[in-house]
């Protein structure tokens, strides 16, 4: 897991508080004629950022790499207007260096997975970190997108304002898409001041038990923005006014839990994730995104219940299916989610020419099919990077 | 304004023999409720944009998705098109009928079908109204936040449909950030589900696509709904101040201090004075803006966000600030903005409504712009302005009985927009393009952008059967703009409050 070794996962504050972001880079025209190029010689593309989150999606088998490192910077931020615009291959972490420089944040904690993601590859994965279920998903604050056609244009949808009913929404239809929709270039999001008050708690409680607890504060408005169980305790992190979070704390009781907890979960850095990107292992790691109250499925292996239930991570002790012997159990762990209400996604990578994720039901999967084929007729963007058939 | 559907411009539709179709449709679903004569049809002539009204050739009215899905079947085979409608409040005329369509009237699917407490989420059909989730989770503390003004009237499938707003957006959302899953059945009769009670689902986010798609790429028919906590405590402050460039910093004064008020909204003067003639609401007359800041949350947190809120509104130079004493003063004070529109309906013969948007750090110049702009066309504007999202709502007063004042107010309101897009915002933040705004969905976006608009849809409606001519307009059409013409103060539905 060499990607996640070198990264620093508290964040440094810079050198000169409210230095001016670099002015960067727009490389667009150079995408675009790329693009272009790749469309007229019937080529294919594999559009690159950071290159962390590989692992995240089938192996993408093209003729030429698309890479997104040229065309970097923050276009325009204002904080009083709570939206930033920023290119596609400006550094996550440059981004939340110039937000926290202002006090505000991406309140979606997305992870980074090495420390070179980037704002487009973040956007592309659509991974959102430990908040998730409190503040939303990444797509939950994208405003507006700049975005390559499959012809090499540049074309905008949404833009900098928070209420836009005009056309379809295709920025957040590009959230999650992996790039198989068209090259991002630009994204506007909205941000979010940071709490003025946070405290993390520790309290050991069985899971069912933690469960039932976070169903009763659910209803009242306590502000919990993360709840994570490690197998022993039930940890839980409050953001929000200095009175709310403080009453809370008292409320809630448990013993206080370091800051740092939220940070390693979020990259996968915490003991139970160890050898999780390894294909080596003897260990696979699943993700089953599931409803928060569901039972636990009744799958071997070690678990990590996340975003207050809703994501639980498995350790499978089932080895490497690519090898053929251990297909059957992949089914199995897909099976059991689906009739939890849910779906699994594989994290571990396996090599082999199977999705990491469920398989689409048939008529979604057709109107998926129908609609690549509309926007990506000649598949260049990211051939099979999702499912093997588009 | 031409807005009838006008096949030379919106493309054509075939005609079809009438009681061959209707056989058709009764063969599959031999108990649909399916109305032709025409006194059964006047009452859906139109939505809440009730300037235009069509005669559709067919109402249906399903109960049951067996029906949906055998309508669906057979429209599609017919190549007859089909326009879905809600509760029929919308104000861009989304839901306009065609009189070669079918009306595909939603309002029978109208059950609750569960509140989960515990979870958090209610399972409802997509012609319950707004209000009524909400009233089904109070007795768990629970409510559904998005609250579009029409709420207690418009339905939650319309919602989805629009990606309807309210005033409480900055903090709480849209409906796109509180919906969960809702259930599809296409065109070609399948059904399927986007979302789900698990926070993501593999592959495209065709939830997010979905929403506010105004029935151009499925029907609705089950949606699942995220429910909130009620907030503790919600106080209000008022706000004056003799220049709306001041009210306009102060407003970007609160949100830089870190503080995202549960409603924050500006009046200028002359919305100021007809609120307070009509509402007696105790606002200043001589103001020349006022701010509405709502705080919500847990009782300490609200108590020192309002401290915070009025040293800053002091600092940016009010001239009077007032902490609503009670629950009826808030209301009272609330009273007075949601009763903006007919308000101003009072002060003139006729009025045009906006429903710009526009980056916040952009209203001064925009609000000199309309006021350069007014005083270039010789009418009056009044605004009222959802200041916490940038949603401006300029109302233009005038006369239609006086030649040529109807079209100086449309130049005048395309000016208005050609503003907004000009200072980066939209033509339509929570009102929807429907039939009402097509023309000016060309100044926003390019050729190449309405070009793709239309290759999403044709993955999903090949044929251009669901809704066609609404929402993204066709190349050949891109001329003019509009905006909602209100006649006389005659706003539809005017028992409903107007944000």
């Amino acid at each position: 897991m060499t990607h996640l070794q070198d990264q620093q996962p508290e964040y440094t504050p810079p050198a000169e508080p409210g230095a001016t972001p670099a002015p960067g880079n727009d490389d667009s025209a150079a995408l675009c004629e790329q693009v272009a190029r790749a469309q007229a010689e019937r080529s294919t593309l594999r559009i690159v950022g950071g290159d962390t989150k590989a692992f995240h999606g089938r192996r993408v088998d093209a003729t030429q790499s698309l890479s997104t490192t040229g065309h970097h910077g923050i276009v325009h931020y204002d904080p009083v207007e709570l939206v930033v615009t920023v290119r596609a291959g400006t550094r996550l972490r440059d981004l939340e260096r110039a937000l926290a420089d202002n006090g505000q944040r991406l309140a979606f904690e997305p992870p980074y997975f090495g420390d070179n993601a980037t704002v487009g590859g973040m956007v592309a994965s659509g991974l959102s970190g430990p908040r998730r279920p409190w503040v939303g998903a990444v797509r939950d604050f994208v405003l507006g997108v700049r975005v390559i056609t499959f012809e090499g244009k540049l074309l905008r949808f949404g833009g900098e304002v928070m209420k836009n009913v005009a056309g379809y929404d295709l920025s957040r239809l590009m959230v999650g898409a992996q790039g198989t929709l068209g090259v991002l270039t630009e994204v506007s999001f909205k941000v979010l001041p940071l709490p003025q008050a946070s405290a993390c708690l520790r309290l050991e409680l069985p899971l069912p038990d933690a469960l039932d607890r976070l169903a009763a504060w659910g209803r009242e408005p306590l502000p919990i923005t993360g709840a994570a169980h490690d197998g022993e305790a039930l940890h839980v992190r409050l953001e929000g006014g200095e009175g709310s979070v403080s009453a809370t704390r008292q409320r809630l009781g448990g013993e206080s839990d370091a800051p740092l907890f939220w940070s390693q979960l979020r990259e996968l850095r915490l003991p139970f994730f160890d050898g999780a990107f390894d294909d080596a292992a003897d260990r696979t790691l699943w993700r089953l995104s599931l409803p928060a109250l569901a039972r636990t499925p009744a799958l071997d292996g070690d678990w990590f219940i996340d975003w207050g239930g809703a994501q639980r991570w498995l350790q499978s002790p089932a080895g490497n299916a690519a090898e053929g012997q251990d297909l059957h159990h992949d089914v199995a762990i897909r099976e059991a989610a689906i009739a939890a209400g849910g779906h699994a996604t594989r994290f571990t990578p396996n090599g082999g020419e199977d999705s990491p994720f469920t398989p689409l039901p048939p008529v979604l999967a057709k109107y998926h099919r129908q609609l690549k084929q509309r926007l990506d007729p000649q598949a260049i963007f990211n051939p099979g990077r999702l499912y093997a058939e588009w | 304004m031409e807005l009838l559907y006008d096949e030379r411009i919106d493309g054509e539709i075939a005609s079809v023999d009438k009681p061959a179709l209707m056989a058709a449709i009764l063969a599959v679903a031999p108990q649909l409720t399916l109305l032709d004569r025409e006194e059964d049809l006047r009452p859906f002539e139109c939505d809440g944009l009730s300037a235009y009204r069509v005669l559709p050739m067919l109402v249906a009215m399903p109960t049951s998705l067996a029906e949906v899905e055998g309508l669906m079947r057979v429209c599609y085979e017919h190549a007859v098109p089909v326009v879905t409608r809600g509760a029929g409040t919308g104000l861009s005329g989304g839901a306009l009928p065609l009189e070669k369509g079918v009306l595909l009237v939603m309002s029978r699917f109208n059950k609750i079908l569960s509140v989960d407490a515990d979870a958090r989420i209610a399972r409802v059909q997509p012609g319950v109204r707004n209000l009524a989730i909400s009233e089904a989770a109070a007795p768990y503390g629970l409510y559904y936040a998005p609250d579009p003004s029409s709420q207690i009237a418009c339905s939650i499938g319309g919602n989805v449909a629009e990606n309807a707003g309210g005033v409480h957006c900055l903090k709480y959302g849209l409906t796109v950030h509180n919906v969960l899953s809702v259930d599809i059945v296409t065109i070609e009769g399948e059904r399927m589900t986007l979302g789900g009670e698990s926070l993501d689902t593999p592959g495209y986010d065709l939830l997010a696509l979905f929403m506010g798609s105004e029935g151009m790429l499925g029907v609705i028919t089950e949606v699942t709904v995220r429910l909130l906590p009620k907030p503790e405590v919600a106080k209000v402050l008022m706000a004056c101040f003799d220049d709306v460039e001041r009210a306009g910093k102060a407003v970007g004064d609160i949100i830089a201090a870190g503080c995202i008020p549960g409603g924050l909204e500006m009046m200028d003067n002359l919305a100021i004075r007809a609120a307070e003639d009509f509402i007696h609401a105790g606002y200043p007359v001589e103001a020349q803006a006022i701010l509405l800041c709502e705080l919500d949350g847990v009782e300490a947190d609200v108590q020192a966000d309002c401290d915070r809120v009025r040293d800053l509104l002091e600092a940016a130079g009010a001239t009077q600030i007032q902490l609503a004493r009670d629950d009826a003063e808030r209301q009272l004070f609330w009273a007075g903005r949601k009763a903006a529109f007919p308000a101003v309906g009072r002060m003139s013969p006729d009025y045009y409504c906006i429903d710009g948007t526009i980056p916040r750090r952009e209203l001064p110049r925009v609000l000199k712009g309309i006021n350069d702009l007014s005083a270039h066309y010789g009418l009056r504007v009044a605004n009222v302005f959802h200041a916490g999202d940038g949603n401006l709502h300029p109302l233009i007063l005038f006369d239609a009985n006086q030649p040529g004042e109807l079209e100086t107010t449309e130049t005048l309101g395309g000016k208005i927009l050609e503003l907004c897009v000009e200072a980066g915002g939209s033509i339509t933040g929570e009102h929807g393009v429907g039939r009402e705004k097509l023309n000016q969905m060309c100044t926003q976006f390019a050729a190449d952008e309405i070009t793709l608009f239309h290759a999403v849809k044709s993955a999903f409606d090949e044929k251009r059967l669901l809704n066609p001519g609404k929402n993204i307009p066709t190349l050949a059409r891109c001329a003019e703009f509009g905006a909602m013409h209100v006649h006389h103060g005659e706003l539809p539905h005017p028992e409903l409050p107007r944000f």
